[in-house]
């Protein structure tokens, strides 16, 4: 069953295609890749999918019911849809803690007037700071963190979330060995819980060990599709993605 | 004003008008109908929570540099009324004769009772607010100023956060407006220009953004400092503009050496 669909899906800069009648669907609770070459418009997908730019053309179709041709950045959460950044974005003067808690609480500012915290919503970010290796620097604002503790800090932002789907763009870059073994197991673990993963990601290497089916994309166009194994063979995606 | 700027990282240099809605209504109303002073500060609570829902609704939709533009719009079209709608507010003449408060037959007009009552009222402000900051809104709302975008895609929709903290923070600048008309007794249009609003901003990023004490803090140090210059011993044909370089002078080192203000916790 495809949990995310593109139909047609069009963005354009200026007069330059992006993404251009991009037609895709992501299978739930699979790994998915997206790669490409810089500039073939993966993280603009990324971006159309959580509402973080208008989409000009074509529709997305959530769980093959919501076919939406507009999204606004806060209804993505209300589909179970959840994200990281290609370029690190935190709460940068709030403390580690307070980047968990604040995406665990009420909606609404009525509710969330009235919402402390609970024993509930401290639980819960322990759990996923624990997991990222992050609890004993909780009191720590987050802008002290070196890069890579950064990058594990919004991957726990998203786990807290509880999504259905996690759209990750480029997780892995720039972090060291032991922090992409993190990284690779709740990639692992989400998938085990039935969780749907979009990874935006250049390492092949990573790509060919994590992913059930990639997408290729190049110049905001579909070039290739299907099990890592089969595409990354094929002469075209070498071309555009190596440049062999 | 705080809320606002420190706490949700917005650039508001519109308190100046709500502060004068509130003195406005509490001084046409003791002047001119038989309305007391706590059921005017109610009244001009209200007016105000109409206003700057209006106002609100349209600066919630700007963000950085455009919300600061339209904050200091609307100041100036509130100041444009307050100046020319003479049948309401007199103009330039102003409004004397506004009487001191009477509560359960404690009379405020002296100085000292007057005193008591302001603080009391300080008091419900800086808890009502700490009520916010320390709740699950006040998170929301740092999280507002540090990456509006973000928070946003986290299932927030920030424009109902930036309208209601304007909205609240409004109220109270009214509360302050009805306080002030009531303490002076006479109000003009000239309490409640940009350069008011300028002022105000000036005390909570003095004190500290994003900290209730350092509002407070930097109230006094404003509010002093140019008492306690007097007692320099300057001479006397310049003292007034001495105490003024002096004034600016300490503003801008403290800027420069402590950007944060005397005891924030962040820095625009």
């Amino acid at each position: 069953m495809k949990i995310i669909e593109t139909k047609n899906l069009a963005k354009r800069f200026d007069g330059v295609h992006a993404v251009d009648r991009l037609s895709i669907g992501i299978e739930k609770g699979s790994i998915t890749g997206i790669i490409g070459p810089n500039g073939s418009g993966k993280t603009t997908l990324v971006n159309l999918l959580s509402g973080m730019l208008p989409i000009d053309g074509g529709e997305v179709v959530i769980d093959g019911v919501q076919k939406l041709t507009h999204i606004l950045p806060h209804q993505i959460s209300f589909f179970g849809i959840t994200r990281t950044f290609q370029n690190v974005r935190l709460f940068e003067q709030m403390t580690v803690l307070d980047n968990i808690l604040v995406v665990v609480t009420e909606r609404s500012v009525f509710s969330s007037f009235f919402e402390k915290h609970t024993k509930y919503h401290q639980k819960l970010a322990e759990e996923v700071l624990q997991k990222i290796g992050l609890w004993e620097k909780r009191g720590q604002l987050a802008v002290n963190l070196s890069y890579g503790q950064r990058k594990l800090l919004e991957i726990a932002r998203t786990l807290a979330m509880k999504a259905e789907v996690y759209l990750f763009d480029e997780p892995f870059a720039g972090l060291f060995p032991e922090m992409r073994k993190i990284v690779s197991g709740i990639i692992r673990e989400l998938k085990r819980e039935n969780k749907t993963i979009v990874l935006v990601e250049h390492d092949i290497g990573l790509i060919r060990e994590l992913c059930d089916y990639i997408f290729v994309m190049d110049e905001g166009k579909l070039l290739a599709e299907g099990a890592p194994e089969h595409v990354l063979e094929k002469r075209a995606v070498i071309e555009a993605y190596l440049g062999e | 004003m705080n809320l606002v700027v420190g706490y949700t990282g917005l650039l508001s240099v519109t308190h100046a008008a709500f502060y004068g809605i509130g003195a406005y209504t509490t001084a046409i109303l003791l002047t001119q109908s038989g309305v007391g002073f706590f059921p005017s500060i109610v009244l001009g609570v209200i007016l105000t929570l109409i206003t700057s829902f209006l106002i609100g609704l349209v600066l919630s939709k700007f963000k950085g540099d455009y919300y600061a533009l339209g904050t200091f719009g609307f100041n100036t079209i509130l100041f444009a009324i307050f100046l020319n709608w003479q049948s309401l507010t007199r103009g330039p003449l102003g409004i004397p004769g506004i009487s001191r408060p009477e509560l359960f037959g404690i009379n405020f007009a002296s100085n000292f009772n007057f005193l008591i009552l302001a603080l009391l009222f300080l008091g419900l402000m800086y808890f009502a607010s700490r009520f916010i900051t320390s709740s699950s809104l006040g998170r929301v709302l740092k999280a507002i100023r540090e990456d509006e975008t973000a928070i946003a895609v986290f299932g927030y929709n920030t424009l109902y956060f930036k309208l209601v903290i304007f909205i609240i923070s409004a109220a109270m600048a009214a509360i302050a407006g009805s306080l002030f008309a009531s303490y002076i007794t006479f109000i003009d249009p000239s309490g409640f220009r940009l350069m008011e609003s300028v002022f105000i901003l000036a005390i909570i990023i003095l004190g500290g953004l994003a900290n209730l004490r350092g509002s407070i803090l930097g109230a006094l140090f404003l509010i002093l400092l140019p008492e306690i210059l007097r007692f320099v011993g300057f001479p006397a044909d310049i003292a007034a503009q001495m105490r003024q370089v002096v004034y600016g002078v300490i503003l801008i080192l403290l800027m420069l050496y402590r950007p944060q203000g005397l005891i924030g916790e962040y820095k625009l």
